[in-house]
């Protein structure tokens, strides 16, 4: 496989996986839950690392995981339990956890294979570098590709088997929980599959961005449909749009892929704002000049 | 103690550099953050912080070095574009705030990143250091930052105590500040102004991503010690000197400890002990305070209990069994007994083995509850012509808050009713 096709594939595999998350989170207005998560997740990988030594491990997606629900945990707790308000509680928390994750590198430098610099946008160029090789000697392609595919698979499934209780306490919790659908848990189990999403991509694209792929292809797709199937399809296809063209723009830049990925999805969103049949402000003024 | 001293004696030049400059700056961030606090506009300082990068990029590439006007103009421009923009989004389409804010904040930065990135392989030596607004060079201050940042923090601190008035009105009542023909717009354009000032200058110590904490988390705590906005304008300021400081102090003993992220775990520490311990705000004393509350109204629900069952037997004093009581009102009973162990240790109820009876005591305390109920539901029905079968609800909350002042003047102003709306004989003192 060559090296375009698998940096492309990849970040097409972790832009889908966040676009599909990022439509449920857009919709319950929990963007900035989406992107404190992505950011406080730091110390979790951290201190998984240091457990299980190795950067590709299931202790990882653990341990990020726990500290996303601690994330969530402390939000909420802050906000009801001490009447903080939730833009300040949501601020104070991840920071005070992303700080954390930065010390814990610096304590540990020598042992950790991780510097801030990757932590912040990553090094999808040189996903593939790092191949699978089987015993045998046969070269199996990029490590990352077989990573972000399965936590693709496992959103996928995850949407699919839950859906109906997804759609219900996002579109309509009083209804949802009245029927006897806890709207908590499902709360929980969406922030616990953004904390292993944002932890399966953090390497490769980095915590801002992976923030950049759970909101703008989501918000680029809420401009143009009102229909929520259609809406993550649209979200799945511009993520995987932003992924070709931004490794394309850096490629020809001499760039970061990923801050051209998340460059991209910008011009997309910014199109879809100006040119949506539905909801763009070019026909909205078409149609108040009819009127 | 020794490294305290002498980190404390600022004889080292370095060691001054780096903690003065800290101070300053978390200090003024802190001033004009409390500001955005107020605002209910943490997130934007985030989202300005992100937003600044591609202008500091596009300053060092239209002026080819790091000449830090053009830097800070180019910041200046990028933060305010970001700010009009997250504007534009939630008011022109059907996006919600916090998605622009998300939205804008991760593209700008991957904007920023591109450019950097592109910067840095262009080859030009001079950009060596751009990468500092990123991750924060606390620790690397020199004396012409420091320079920098005391005419910054002086600027902003000159301009917040002249406008605090404005600013204050506007964060609390816009509508009112608008009525009075004050120049709101104007003001917010300065207020904004201040913070991506601000940020810009606090981002090269701090970095990108913990700048919202240096503006906002010293005010969160401050906000849970006091109610008068100039006492936790102070407090913040203080709080965010100190964290400056202490910052400064662990990255002196330790050098190869990040100033920024100490700073914030710093100040993180002092804002988690008063969300959990200030008096009448923090979630300690909110809890005991409702676990009182709580013991009050189920010490009042049984004494009242007692009361209407002595009602029904015009005696008052007759010894009862528990289970009594709970066929009145439902209570599991090992809580029951408790309550009315409590009630006896008070000397509301006399206890003879299983059997409880009211005191004179408690007698006179369920009196009063009996009567303020009875006088809610007919103030209810008289004067808010509530229906008679929705007033109990609501008297059976008032019954335990309203205080004799205003019992008082419920009394007068019905006329000292004998019976309520069901009926029911309304008691009076030693009536």
């Amino acid at each position: 496989m060559s090296n375009d096709l698998s940096i492309i594939l990849t970040a097409s595999l972790v832009s889908a996986s966040c676009a599909l998350l990022g439509c449920f989170l857009i919709l319950r207005k929990m963007a900035m839950v989406g992107d404190a998560i992505s950011h406080a997740v730091l110390p979790g990988i951290v201190i998984a690392f240091l457990i299980s030594g190795s950067r590709d491990s299931f202790t990882m997606l653990l341990g990020a995981g726990i500290i996303g629900m601690f994330t969530t945990f402390l939000i909420e707790f802050f906000h009801k339990k001490a009447r903080l308000q939730t833009d300040a509680s949501i601020g104070v928390t991840f920071t005070w956890l992303f700080a954390i994750g930065v010390v814990l590198i610096s304590l540990f430098a020598g042992k950790v294979d991780l510097d801030q610099d990757c932590v912040l946008y990553g090094e999808i160029a040189y996903v593939p570098l790092d191949v699978i090789i089987t015993q045998g000697g046969i070269n199996m392609g990029p490590k990352a590709l077989y990573v972000s595919g399965i936590i693709l698979i496992v959103n996928l499934l995850f949407i699919f088997l839950a859906y109906r209780k997804l759609f219900l306490t996002t579109f309509d919790p009083a209804f949802a929980s009245a029927i006897g659908i806890s709207t908590t848990l499902w709360h929980y189990a969406i922030m616990g599959a953004v904390s292993m999403t944002t932890v399966a991509s953090f390497e490769s694209v980095g915590a801002i961005l992976v923030v950049a792929l759970l909101i703008a292809p989501a918000a680029t797709a809420y401009l143009i449909t009102d229909n929520f199937k259609m809406m993550l399809t649209l979200a799945c296809l511009f993520g995987a749009l932003s992924s070709m063209g931004g490794y394309y723009l850096a490629v020809w830049l001499d760039g970061s892929i990923a801050g051209a990925i998340a460059s991209v999805s910008g011009v997309l969103f910014a199109l879809a704002m100006a040119l949506s049949p539905t909801h763009g402000l070019f026909f909205k003024k078409i149609k108040t000049v009819a009127h | 103690m020794n490294a305290l001293l002498e980190f404390l004696s600022f004889s080292d030049p370095n060691i001054r550099y780096v903690a003065f400059g800290s101070v300053l700056l978390t200090a003024s961030s802190a001033i004009v953050g409390a500001f955005t606090f107020l605002n209910k506009k943490s997130l934007v300082g985030d989202a300005i912080a992100h937003a600044v990068l591609p202008g500091i990029c596009l300053g060092f590439i239209m002026a080819g070095t790091k000449n830090p006007v053009a830097l800070i103009v180019g910041a200046f421009v990028t933060g305010w574009i970001s700010l009009v923009l997250v504007e534009f989004i939630t008011t022109k389409t059907r996006i919600k705030e916090d998605t622009a804010i998300g939205l804008i904040l991760s593209v700008f930065f991957g904007i920023g990143i591109l450019m950097l990135t592109v910067i840095q392989k262009s080859g030009n030596a001079a950009q060596s250091g751009l990468d500092h607004f990123l991750f924060g060079k606390a620790a690397s201050l020199v004396g012409s930052d420091l320079i920098t940042f005391s005419i910054v923090a002086v600027i902003l601190l000159v301009i917040v105590f002249a406008l605090f008035k404005e600013f204050s009105l506007l964060a609390f009542d816009k509508d009112y500040a608008r009525s009075i023909g004050l120049p709101v717009k104007g003001i917010e354009l300065v207020l904004t102004s201040l913070i991506v000032l601000a940020v810009v200058i606090g981002i090269q110590a701090v970095g990108v991503v913990l700048m919202a904490a240096i503006l906002i988390t010293p005010a969160a705590a401050a906000r849970f010690w006091t109610d008068k906005i100039s006492v936790m304008f102070l407090l913040a300021s203080m709080f965010g000197a100190f964290s400056g400081l202490s910052g400064a102090f662990i990255s002196y003993t330790a050098p190869s400890m990040p100033t920024g992220p100490w700073i914030v775990i710093v100040i993180s520490t002092i804002a988690f002990i008063s969300f959990f311990f200030a008096p009448n705000r923090g979630v300690i004393s909110r809890f005991i305070r409702q676990a009182s509350i709580r013991k009050m109204i189920n010490n009042e629900n049984v004494l009242k209990i007692l009361y209407q069952l002595g009602e029904e037997n015009r005696n008052f004093f007759i010894p009862r069994l528990p289970d009594e009581i709970i066929r009145r009102r439902f209570y599991d009973k090992p809580a029951l007994i408790s309550i009315l162990k409590r009630l006896s240790r008070q000397g509301y109820i006399d206890r003879t083995r299983n059997l409880w009876a009211l005191t004179e005591e408690g007698k006179n305390r369920a009196q009063r509850v009996v009567k303020i109920h009875r006088l809610w539901e007919l103030y209810l029905t008289t004067y808010m012509h509530i229906a008679p079968d929705h007033v109990h609800e609501d008297a059976e909350t008032i019954e335990h808050l309203l205080t004799p002042e205003l019992e008082e003047r419920l009394e007068q102003q019905l006329g000292y009713p004998k019976v309520d709306p069901h009926k029911s004989e309304i008691p009076y003192g030693n009536a």
